[in-house]
């Protein structure tokens, strides 16, 4: 078979519009992202490292990680249950929330930031009640780990929402009669099909909370090893004028948000796979969940 | 529960089998409370308090700090900055979706993926790029200030930030869309003789009209938000060189609070404004795909 490069169509503007699309994405993104890597070229290897590895920076990928990975699980176990209860129950006020999921997206991360900031600083709507528990929220680690929520929360509930949504309901009805109670039909078919698409959900909130930078400056307290995000600490190596350090920084970060893109693109790739294998063969869910008992 | 009262047989299966599929009123209405509580906390309290916080101080405070010059240039400065990036990135994402969603060619699941790239680069990460290339130690930062040329630390370093960051949102959306219309009501038209340019703008544009409104609310609000990314190429000179959320990070730092909320309480709104856009456009967007159903069944 001779390899096609293009499938034979009759529209017009395949080479117009291709062309376009390839030199946009190559000035504005490829080569700008391509010129990070080159200048970090210009480092040795031992520099680099010497960098990478150092204190400050290791205690920053701690922090930006670390409270990222709290925030997703966050995301994931509330997300589940705003989901469940957007799709399955009336109450209420529903629609309002429901549209008020995507605030996150919308919000830009500064207003953000200031708003939580003063929610949780010690005299704030919730700090003046954390604060005598002995709870200190803003500029603390527990403040990067509520800013991360934020920023995170509509990614679980907006890639669980349409899967709850194409369940069909006959397959509770079937493990239902099939004699499983309430819980199982939810432990043992409903949770294994929407888990993809929470997992997927999960690793968008992650990501993205590990690159967040406006929400979280306002309520840290940027303290060096203590409450320094990893992108503030970029910033601060700029203002200093290290470029070279904040280059070798940023490839960390760039590699790690590849890696989490990659992931993201399979698990989507899983859930969709399942989806397909749902319609084609039906109910498949009442089959594990007898194979499961 | 309603079996009680109903002593109807069928009336009693049909709720025994409601009762299999769903929760006890008990459960039902903590899992209600906990979410409402989560989304309240999460979502309802920032609102909140960017508004009351905006007003503490009284209104002639409020429309004082919108009024001053710095808070009026950085509000220009704002729009400038979307008023370029968007129309660029919607110009972009119309013939990305052409190519990608129309065609079917070799690398068109990478180019995809490229083009989500933007999405998982931090803001700030995102900024630093076009120091290190634009910047006086970047690669043609020589160049540049040999004849006199100043990107970062001006304004178009911030309008490429911002359209870095916002690349992606229109493409995203249509590309989608245009790929599930297919391409059989265009080669209808171009049969009938439509040429390329009337059966894009009178058979695909309509088609996805509502998904493109969607991607360009979406992308002018990130464009106008958009803080990491236009802070580390900004240089954060007051009256010049500031956007509306950097305008708001100086007045904060200041503790000048309600200043900083009154412009914060702008793009709040602009925030509740691309929401309920979403909501209508969704709306609009499946009633215009129920009327194609409908017409496609009476057709058959």
């Amino acid at each position: 078979m001779r390899l096609q490069l293009k499938q034979k169509s009759i529209l017009p503007g395949f080479g117009l519009a291709l062309g376009f699309t390839v030199l946009y994405l190559s000035l504005l993104v490829l080569i700008p992202l391509s010129a990070t890597f080159l200048k970090a070229s210009s480092l040795s290897g031992q520099q680099f490292w010497h960098i990478v590895s150092s204190h400050r920076a290791v205690a920053s990928y701690k922090l930006s990680f670390g409270a990222s990975g709290i925030a997703a699980t966050i995301n994931l176990f509330f997300g589940l249950i705003v989901a469940w209860v957007l799709v399955r129950y009336n109450f209420p006020g529903k629609r309002l929330f429901d549209s008020l999921v995507d605030l996150p997206f919308a919000l830009p991360t500064a207003v953000a930031g200031i708003a939580l900031t003063t929610i949780y600083a010690p005299n704030g709507w919730m700090g003046r009640f954390l604060a005598p528990l002995g709870i200190q929220t803003a500029y603390s680690r527990l403040g990067v780990v509520i800013a991360l929520t934020f920023t995170g929360l509509p990614f679980v509930v907006r890639t669980v929402q349409p899967v709850l949504e194409d369940l069909d309901k006959e397959v509770e009805e079937a493990a239902a009669s099939l004699g499983a109670d309430r819980w199982q039909t939810i432990i043992k078919v409903l949770l294994p099909a929407v888990l993809p698409a929470a997992l997927t959900g999960f690793s968008m909130a992650f990501a993205r909370a590990v690159g967040e930078y406006g929400s979280v400056v306002f309520i840290s307290g940027n303290m060096p090893l203590k409450t320094e995000i990893t992108p503030l600490l970029i910033i601060t190596k700029l203002e200093q004028y290290d470029y070279a350090g904040a280059t070798a920084i940023a490839v960390v970060m760039l590699v790690a948000s590849f890696a989490l893109l990659l992931t993201i693109n399979l698990l989507q790739a899983w859930s969709g796979g399942r989806l397909k294998r749902a319609h084609a063969n039906e109910l498949p869910e009442t089959a594990e969940f007898e194979a499961a008992r | 529960m309603a079996s009680i009262t109903l002593p109807n047989p069928g009336v009693l299966a049909a709720s025994r089998a409601v009762q299999a599929t769903t929760e006890q009123p008990w459960v039902r209405w903590s899992l209600i409370a906990i979410a409402v509580a989560f989304l309240g906390v999460f979502l309802f309290l920032p609102l909140a308090i960017v508004f009351s916080s905006a007003l503490e101080r009284g209104v002639s405070v409020y429309v004082g700090a919108l009024r001053e010059p710095d808070a009026m240039a950085a509000i220009k400065l704002t729009l400038i900055a979307a008023g370029i990036s968007v129309p660029l990135n919607m110009i972009f994402g119309i013939t990305a979706a052409w190519a990608i969603g129309k065609f079917d060619f070799l690398g068109k699941s990478l180019l995809i993926t490229l083009i989500d790239l933007p999405f998982s680069v931090s803001p700030v990460v995102s900024g630093l790029i076009y120091v290190l290339i634009f910047g006086l130690q970047g690669l043609l930062g020589p160049w540049l200030a040999a004849h006199d040329l100043k990107i970062i630390f001006a304004v178009p370093g911030i309008v490429l930030a911002t359209m870095f960051v916002t690349f992606p949102f229109v493409a995203r959306e249509l590309i989608p869309l245009v790929e599930a219309q297919g391409t059989e009501e265009e080669e209808a038209a171009l049969t009938l003789g439509a040429s390329g340019w009337q059966t894009f703008w009178r058979v695909t544009l309509p088609n996805v009209k509502w998904g493109l409104l969607y991607g360009v609310i979406l992308c002018n609000a990130r464009a106008m938000g958009e803080f990491g990314a236009v802070s580390v190429v900004s240089g954060h000179i007051r009256g010049r060189t500031n956007t509306m959320p950097l305008h708001i990070e100086i007045l904060y730092n200041e503790y000048q609070f309600a200043p900083a909320f009154a412009v914060a309480s702008l793009l709040a709104l602009l925030a509740l404004a691309t929401l309920l856009a979403k909501t209508v456009v969704e709306w609009k967007a499946r009633q215009q795909s129920t009327e194609l159903q409908r017409m496609s069944g009476e057709a058959l």
